[in-house]
């Protein structure tokens, strides 16, 4: 794991005039010493892969809108996109914290394990698909089959939740305030304790949202008749 | 995976630029679809009672000029020579136009046929396709285009993209569709002629035969909805703009961003990002089974 090292300055990478393969190679501690602990990357221009693969308690401001898959695999560092991300946004994240300033596509945060996904504007389709263990906090809305299979995390949409909501669910736990279109196979809604009122708050407010009231929230999780197979539940699949 | 790119001016600096500006969106696409290429683009209108005609030959020493009288006697033999493909205005209806075609050179594939629509395809790569076809010299109000990686038929100039599904309109798709032998033998019932085994010729087809019976183009973008299964994310081209549509499962990516100037459509982001103005746009993901369409007001 490449180290940080502190200082005041911020190492700026031009996507217009630098490699790809050059920005990620450096993020990755590439030379073997140590790395800024502030970056700020333009021109993106819509890029795939960019800020992939990160293992390093580092901050990376992306300005600009970016393609598929960015911070994938992200361990420990801090990245901000300032503009939209394509598909696959953070898809398993590992830790650390992934914001992005727009709009997120598809499969956003998928089968992440751990860490925290924040989107401020909508989510599209598939969101936390396959979610192990990371925390997604969408200000906006997500569309349809988002958190499927979803098994461990928290999924938080302010917004409202496209159709099949939730399909398949193992153990995450999800938090829609707007309007759920249709859960999906064996994902139901549950009461709202004071547990997850506070689990939900510390949330929000981790995502910039502490002015969100989390009993506005309504919590949906799984009905457990599907993932522990029992052969007259087999019309449910 | 394939590329789709569209663009439609709202600015008189765009219209001058549009192919330039459509080449280089292709150009960003190239790596969804490096197995062939194709635009559709609106301009010139055919004066009143003309049709104009998208041409392809195989033989790239056609004689354009005498393929324009062979049609036409009294034709001045002006001829848009665009690499294999030439785009000529004939003085007769479009049915009549086609059937000329038919009858005197049959060897002639007819790409488009309409006022203002020309469409140009070609296999190879799409980078050499914009040099070869000179799409920085192209001006227009609007145009689509594509990139090819054929999944469900050959590699061929013929089932390229866009495809003509009418008078001026014609259609891109990146996906594919699992009812088309079906649906081909349906419409071939219903005197759809088809020339080739590829899936979005048959969405073509449908769409053809949906408008041929009355339909508006948004009816019958809402019958695909019903009776094509598959994935896809279509771009039909009309003579006054464009429409997206994309299946309700919406595997198939598409974004979308407008500004003062021009409205873009296209798989992924890096191909609007060439355009000037991008970082200032609007841009969002088109919702799954929902229609979007761009028209210009009526001049």
């Amino acid at each position: 794991m490449p180290v940080a090292e502190p200082g005041v300055g911020v190492e700026t990478v031009d996507l217009a005039t630098t490699p790809l393969r050059e920005l990620n190679a450096r993020l990755h501690g590439a030379g073997g010493a140590g790395i800024a602990s502030r970056w700020r990357v333009v021109h993106p221009h819509g890029a795939h892969a960019v800020a992939v693969g990160i293992d390093a308690e580092i901050e990376v401001d992306v300005d600009g809108h970016v393609g598929y898959y960015c911070a994938g695999m992200n361990q420990l560092a801090t990245v901000r996109v300032h503009g939209n991300a394509g598909v696959g946004l953070a898809e398993n994240i590992m830790s650390g914290t992934v914001c992005v300033d727009g709009y997120a596509g598809q499969s956003c945060a998928a089968t992440g394990r751990g860490g925290l996904v924040v989107v401020q504007g909508d989510a599209s389709a598939r969101c936390g698909i396959s979610m192990k263990g990371v925390d997604i906090v969408v200000h906006g809305s997500v569309g349809h089959m988002s958190a499927f299979m979803a098994q461990t995390g928290r999924l938080v949409v302010c917004g409202d939740a496209g159709e099949a909501l939730g399909d398949s669910i193992y153990e995450a736990r999800l938090y829609v305030r707007g309007v759920v279109t249709s859960l999906g196979a064996d994902c139901v809604e549950k009461e709202l304790r004071d547990e997850h009122r506070e689990e939900l708050g510390a949330l929000l407010a981790q995502a910039g949202m502490a002015d969100a009231d989390p009993a506005e929230f309504r919590r949906y999780g799984s009905a457990r008749r599907l993932y522990t197979f029992d052969v007259d539940n087999a019309g449910e699949y | 995976m394939c590329g789709i790119v569209g663009l439609f001016a709202k600015s008189a600096e765009v219209e001058e630029r549009l192919g330039a500006q459509l080449g280089a969106m292709l150009a960003q696409m190239a790596d969804r679809g490096p197995d062939s290429a194709g635009l559709a683009v609106y301009r010139d209108p055919a004066p009143p009672g003309a049709t104009k005609l998208s041409l392809f030959s195989e033989d790239p020493e056609e004689d354009w000029a005498a393929v324009a009288r062979e049609l036409d006697p009294r034709h001045d033999g002006e001829v848009a020579v665009h690499a294999s493909h030439a785009v000529l205005v004939v003085d007769a209806d479009a049915p009549t136009a086609q059937a000329l075609v038919r009858e005197r050179r049959p060897d002639l594939r007819v790409m488009s046929a309409g006022e203002r629509i020309e469409i140009f395809k070609e296999m190879g790569d799409p980078r050499r396709f914009v040099e070869r076809f000179a799409l920085a010299e192209m001006q227009g109000t609007h145009g689509l285009g594509h990139t090819r990686m054929a999944t469900e038929s050959r590699v061929t100039t013929q089932a390229s993209h866009p495809f003509s599904t009418g008078l001026d309109l014609c259609l891109v798709h990146n996906g594919s569709l699992s009812n088309h032998n079906r649906l081909r033998a349906e419409l071939r019932r219903e005197g759809i002629e088809f020339q080739t085994d590829n899936d979005t010729e048959v969405a073509a087809g449908y769409l053809t035969w949906r408008l041929r019976e009355g339909a508006s183009l948004d009816e019958a973008l809402r019958g695909c909805l019903r009776d094509l299964d598959g994935f896809y994310t279509f771009l039909v081209g009309t003579a006054d703009g464009f429409a997206v549509l994309r299946d309700p499962i919406a595997c198939k990516p598409a974004v979308l961003a407008e500004t003062d100037d021009w409205v873009a459509m296209a798989s992924e982001y890096r191909a609007i990002a060439v355009l000037p103005g991008a970082e200032e746009a609007e841009v969002w993901e088109p919702e799954p089974a929902r229609i979007y369409s761009w028209e210009r007001a009526a001049v």
